[in-house]
């Protein structure tokens, strides 16, 4: 890839086969520090979840990957090229939902998604009503695509949101709470939908505050907190971080207890069905064996996989609500 | 059928072409919503009333014929579109333009669209030139708009005939419309002045009726400078000042001196108007 911004790339840029990075990344608005010294490393055909409470700098990082805002300090790169000057070069070839669709209210759909595409000085206009029909097909919205935007409710303003960032064959989608306003079964969609591009090679970065939406979906995450990444990497490190729990129901959790205990458990502790602990080291079979050997009457042994919200709860040491 | 599928391979940058759709794409904006269109009639529709008054005071005062522009269109109508243009010059018109100029970045920032303009992308300069042109474009179509109501208002009522300039001489009804487009064309200079004063209004904020009512109070303040006897060292620096100079166009031959200088002023105003707005705009944060 020959960029001319490349010249002027940094470090951060030069990393190769990173479709997001940024070093030092940080910005202010009046005294508060919204997004603090941030080095993101989002790998090509990554699925990447950008994960953290409202509030925590989100959108604001998302605001200057894409160059809308100018960083105080760092420098961030897009598929190579130093973001906001490469904008250029690099913007044709990347999808945005920011925060949330925004479209002219008495324009369709339609008309709506080609003037986005006549804004877009490589387009080739000969292809543009075909291309819009596809990225309006795409998301389940040609029944209204020459309906008024003004008319759509919020999960169609979604869809047509979704619509624009697939109006032309894209490296890198970058989807702010993609999945907003969304009924179930939209939901369900657009996770198919991001299954799908992500198949085919596209790069995802995709930001919530839905933890269960993102553990479907990802297969990296960066943790942010108070405008501060806390965490990133392959979700497979990450999930390793959190210990894997059992839960044994039984009658016996005296026995229970005891018998865990000798094989090393050391947090075991009872719970209203019977007893409950950290696997640690111990493999589970040896912990089945082990009871059954000491005749505790074992109704059930379940492995329990810690969800995102525990990992999140033991990376930032605290609950997921608003930043300050 | 995918995007990807039906897409071709980036095709070559045709640099006139792709500028020609984005500015078709946005004047189809302006001119398709229904506020601008009943802001052109309403500016349509003042001249043809003006019309009218006049063609009813000529029917209870026949013949009282006075030296000024309103007193000549009774004997010819083809001055009523020049004197359309003097009656909207100082309000009307202005606020038309201020209408549109407010709407051309707060409006965008406002509805949140001015970001995804930007992702699609547009560079920020490309954006601010389309805007500025299309604020051009309006303005002439404002001035056009009032001239040719007041044209045709003024020939059914009147009828056209052959007239008589402000130097007593006689020129043809073909050489008349020739000098009612330059005046429109005149017009049109100032108001898309005072439209870069707006853009850069625009840039300023995310609310576009707040960059309107300040663009049009910055039209008005102009005039009311204008016309206190005890500034008059400052009049020839104010963006209206000579806006009706366009009237030099009805003297034979033509007077050029105070409307070559207007359009130097106009010149001004505007570079240093567009200017500001890009100082501005170009390192914005767009956090609407």
């Amino acid at each position: 890839m020959t960029l001319a911004a490349e010249a002027v790339a940094d470090a951060a840029a030069d990393r190769d086969g990173a479709a997001i990075t940024s070093s030092g990344l940080t910005k202010r608005f009046g005294k508060q520090l919204v997004v603090d010294d941030l080095a993101l490393e989002v790998p090509s055909g990554a699925v990447y979840g950008f994960i953290g409470p409202n509030g925590s700098g989100k959108t604001t990082t998302i605001r200057m990957l894409l160059g809308l805002v100018r960083p105080d300090a760092g420098t961030c790169a897009l598929l190579g090229g130093t973001m906001p000057a490469a904008g250029g070069e690099v913007l044709p070839k990347v999808g945005a939902l920011v925060e949330g669709p925004a479209f002219h209210p008495y324009l369709s759909g339609r008309a709506n998604l080609l003037r986005l595409d006549a804004a877009d000085r490589r387009s080739d206009p000969a292809t543009a009503s075909a291309r819009v029909a596809a990225a309006i097909d795409r998301v389940g919205l040609s029944a209204a695509a020459r309906k008024r935007y003004r008319a759509y409710s919020l999960g169609m303003r979604q869809r047509l949101g979704i619509a624009a960032a697939l109006l032309q064959p894209r490296e890198l989608l970058v989807l702010d709470e993609p999945t907003n306003g969304l009924d179930p079964q939209g939901t369900r969609e657009v996770r198919h939908l991001i299954g799908d591009l992500a198949a085919d090679g596209t790069t995802i970065f995709v930001s919530s505050h839905l933890l269960a939406e993102v553990e479907q979906l990802c297969t990296h995450l960066g943790v942010m907190r108070t405008g501060r990444l806390v965490a990133q990497g392959p979700m497979r490190e990450l999930r390793a971080l959190t210990a894997i729990r059992f839960q044994v129901r039984t009658p016996d959790a005296e026995l229970a207890l005891a018998t865990v205990a000798a094989l090393g458990v050391t947090d075991a502790a009872r719970v209203p069905a019977g007893v409950a602990g950290s696997l640690g080291e111990v493999a589970p079979e040896r912990i089945v064996a082990a009871l059954v050997n000491a005749g505790v009457a074992v109704a059930e042994f379940a492995q329990v996989t810690p969800t995102l919200e525990d990992l999140f709860v033991q990376l930032t040491g605290e609950g997921f609500d608003v930043s300050g | 059928m995918s995007a990807a599928e039906v897409a071709s391979a980036p095709s070559r940058v045709r640099p006139v072409a792709a500028w020609a759709r984005l500015l078709a794409s946005e004047l189809r904006l302006i001119f398709g919503r229904r506020r601008n269109q009943v802001g052109l009639a309403t500016l349509f529709g003042l001249v043809v009333l003006v019309g009218i008054a006049l063609k009813v005071s000529s029917l209870r005062h026949p013949g009282s014929t006075g030296g000024d522009l309103m007193s000549a269109v009774a004997g010819n109508g083809l001055f009523l579109g020049f004197a359309g243009l003097s009656i909207e010059m100082a309000l009307f018109l202005p606020l038309a333009v201020s209408v549109l100029a407010g709407d051309a970045i707060a409006g965008e920032a406002n509805q949140g669209t001015l970001r995804y303009l930007l992702l699609a992308p547009v560079s920020r300069v490309r954006l601010l030139v389309m805007k500025a042109t299309s604020l051009a474009i309006g303005a002439l179509t404002g001035a056009f708009v009032v001239a040719a109501g007041g044209l045709l208002t003024g020939i059914v009522l009147f009828g056209a005939r052959p007239l008589t300039t402000l130097s007593g001489t006689s020129i043809g009804i073909a050489d008349g419309l020739w000098r009612l487009a330059l005046a429109v064309l005149y017009l049109a200079a100032g108001l898309t002045a005072l439209a870069m004063i707006g853009l850069f209004i625009s840039t300023l904020t995310e609310q576009p009726i707040a960059a309107t009512v300040a663009t049009a109070m910055v039209g008005t303040l102009l005039w009311i400078l204008d016309a206190v006897p005890q500034l008059d060292w400052l009049h020839p620096w104010l963006l209206v000042d000579r806006w009706p100079a366009f009237i030099d166009l009805l003297r034979d031959p033509v007077f050029t001196d105070r409307l070559v200088a207007g359009l130097w002023v106009d010149a001004a105003y505007a570079a240093a108007f567009f200017a500001l707005a890009w100082l501005r705009f170009r390192r914005a944060d767009i956090t609407s």
